[in-house]
């Protein structure tokens, strides 16, 4: 799969992260080569093959519906980047 | 031209569980911001979540009652997206293989019983709540993440329904499902029930449909109601003037009662599910399966049935009791205590019902207990008290919350029907109404209800009716 600059920036948008022009141009051609080295995969045959995600023989593990202690309003806010009295504070939302 | 109205839902319920779906915060409605938050739910780097059980097995339950196929094999998927109200930037959520498929519910609209597919029903966690300044210049918005990660059923439509009434048919029904399995409370109004509609039209006649637009912000039956008018209106007019309808999301704007485009930055998404890695998968065997099924108590409509069959309810009767399963249980309550279903259902109907319309009750409170109206009903069937003091007594039972009995003694309503006593009073009244026994005797029937009337009046309601009427008879000799 070939890589482009238009790819790489969809992708910086949906991280939210901004890039330079110069990551950009060095990270069409780091993804490019991870992708065809990942891409030796599809070389296999894997017809037949059901998807494999979880890699242990485990399953069905709960907890039961009883309540457990809060963390204090104190702490839930110690890593916030910003607060207004009990709650956090994020930039304008508009809708 | 003539359009079809093709819509589906999408529905969203809060599970009742008390805890959230992957850690032990409580899912308490209503407290302080920020005060059931803990490590798991705010998303901090490192921790894992564990499923909670039951809101597993209320989502099965929910899949069985909406008649969906289960397979053995299901598992959660993340769902990225970048939100405020979302802290771990991605939602924990079905995709790829939801926990019900293909289910179905009947619906009755006008008589007729129309079936809406069930695409898929999966469990999910909620996200946060976002508060907005009531200041337009504000450069901020709020947020408590209280509700995040609160268990969230989604259950989605196939596009089955044709018109508003369908529509209403079909949130109603699932509202009744979900309320009689105790499955969730659906409180519109504390948003633990929430509808999303999708609107598309189809010229008559035609097999093609039009493209899809998707309302959000509906936050209540009504306004989905509104929203699903307001659009097909919108999307004829766009078609008629030869324009094409854009798949888009809009939101409803409950105050000017109109819908506008998101933002298209905003509706641009790819969610880039992938198999959450840290959950596993969940394996469903038959015995499970089968005591969830066995969990399920009676459903809306097998109880409608069998108050018409058992109680010999009329359909309109067992309708209007079923409706809330508050007073269906109340119901099944009272006949258990005393035998009389349509002496109670009557009562139920004209004066608990009305009383909490009145009153503006919350039909989750009902006023009074079951064990009250039992033991009123027995008492008016005895003969106690008559027909028109039990209503006197049964609004001081909502007022004061005593029972019957109480109040009958403390007021001393109790029936007269010692003949003796009533004769007196009849002897008194005919000497002080010379002209009623005249005018009666002229032929004028009615003197004589006026002259039970007073009867009534001297003994404050109390004298039985029947045995009033028959001295009075006689005494002026018929």
């Amino acid at each position: 799969m070939k890589i482009g600059k238009k790819d790489i920036e969809y992708i910086a948008n949906l991280s939210r992260i901004e890039l330079s022009e110069h990551e950009k141009e060095m990270f069409v051609h780091q993804l490019s080569d991870i992708l065809s080295y990942i891409g030796k995969i599809s070389e296999l045959n894997t017809e037949n093959v059901t998807p494999m995600a979880y890699t242990i023989k485990a399953s069905n593990v709960f907890k039961e519906d009883i309540p457990e202690p809060s963390i204090s309003l104190e702490d839930v806010q110690l890593n916030a980047p910003d607060i207004k009295g009990v709650f956090f504070k994020v930039p304008k939302v508009i809708e | 031209m003539e359009y079809e109205v093709i819509v589906g839902l999408e529905t969203h319920a809060e599970l009742a569980t008390i805890t959230k779906l992957f850690c032990g915060c409580s899912t308490k409605f209503g407290v302080e911001p920020n005060t059931q938050v803990c490590p798991v739910c705010l998303g901090m780097p490192g921790v894992l979540p564990v499923m909670n059980k039951k809101a597993f097995e209320y989502a099965l339950k929910a899949a069985i009652a909406l008649n969906c196929r289960i397979d053995e094999f299901t598992n959660f998927d993340r769902k990225s997206y970048y939100y405020p109200d979302l802290p771990k930037n991605y939602q924990i959520s079905q995709n790829y293989y939801n926990l019900g498929v293909d289910g179905y519910m009947d619906i009755s609209v006008n008589g007729t019983i129309r079936r809406i597919r069930i695409h898929n029903v999966h469990l999910e966690e909620e996200a946060g709540k976002l508060i907005h300044p009531e200041e337009i210049s504000a450069d901020y918005s709020l947020v408590d993440f209280n509700r995040a990660g609160v268990p969230l059923l989604e259950i989605v439509s196939y596009p089955d329904m044709r018109n508003v009434d369908e529509v209403e048919s079909y949130m109603q029904t699932l509202r009744k499902i979900l309320l009689y399995a105790e499955i969730s409370d659906c409180k519109m109004q504390e948003g633990s029930l929430r509808f999303e509609a999708s609107i598309s039209l189809r010229k008559k006649g035609s097999d093609k449909l039009g493209n899809r637009v998707e309302i959000k912000n509906l936050n209540s039956m009504k306004s989905v109601l509104k929203a699903i008018e307001y659009e097909a209106k919108r999307q004829s007019e766009v078609l008629d003037r030869g324009g094409t309808v854009d798949r888009e999301t809009r939101l409803w704007d409950e105050v000017s009662e109109k819908s506008a485009r998101m933002r298209s930055k905003e509706e641009a998404q790819d969610y880039r599910y992938f198999p959450e890695p840290d959950l596993l998968p969940v394996l469903i065997n038959e015995k499970w399966l089968s005591a969830i099924k066995a969990s399920i108590p009676e459903l809306p409509r097998e109880r409608k049935q069998r108050f018409m069959e058992v109680f010999k309810l009329s359909d309109y009767d067992a309708g209007v009791i079923t409706e809330e399963k508050v007073l269906a249980d109340f119901f099944d309550e009272c006949v258990k205590i005393l035998d009389r279903p349509k002496a109670i259902c009557n009562w139920i109907i004209n004066d608990l019902l009305r009383e909490v319309k009145d009153k503006k009750l919350d039909i989750n409170n009902l006023p009074i207990k079951a064990k009250q109206l039992a033991v009123l009903v027995e008492i008016i069937e005895k003969g106690t008290i008559s027909s028109t003091i039990a209503k006197e007594v049964f609004s001081e039972m909502i007022q004061t919350g005593k029972g019957p009995q109480t109040i009958i003694e403390e007021k001393k309503l109790v029936q007269i029907s010692d003949e003796g006593l009533i004769e007196a009073v009849i002897t008194k009244v005919i000497s002080s109404n010379p002209d009623a026994i005249e005018d009666y005797k002229k032929g004028k029937k009615n003197a004589l209800t006026f002259l039970v009337g007073q009867v009534m009046k001297e003994t404050k309601g109390k004298a039985n009716p029947k045995i009033v009427n028959e001295i009075l008879a006689k005494k002026v000799g018929i």
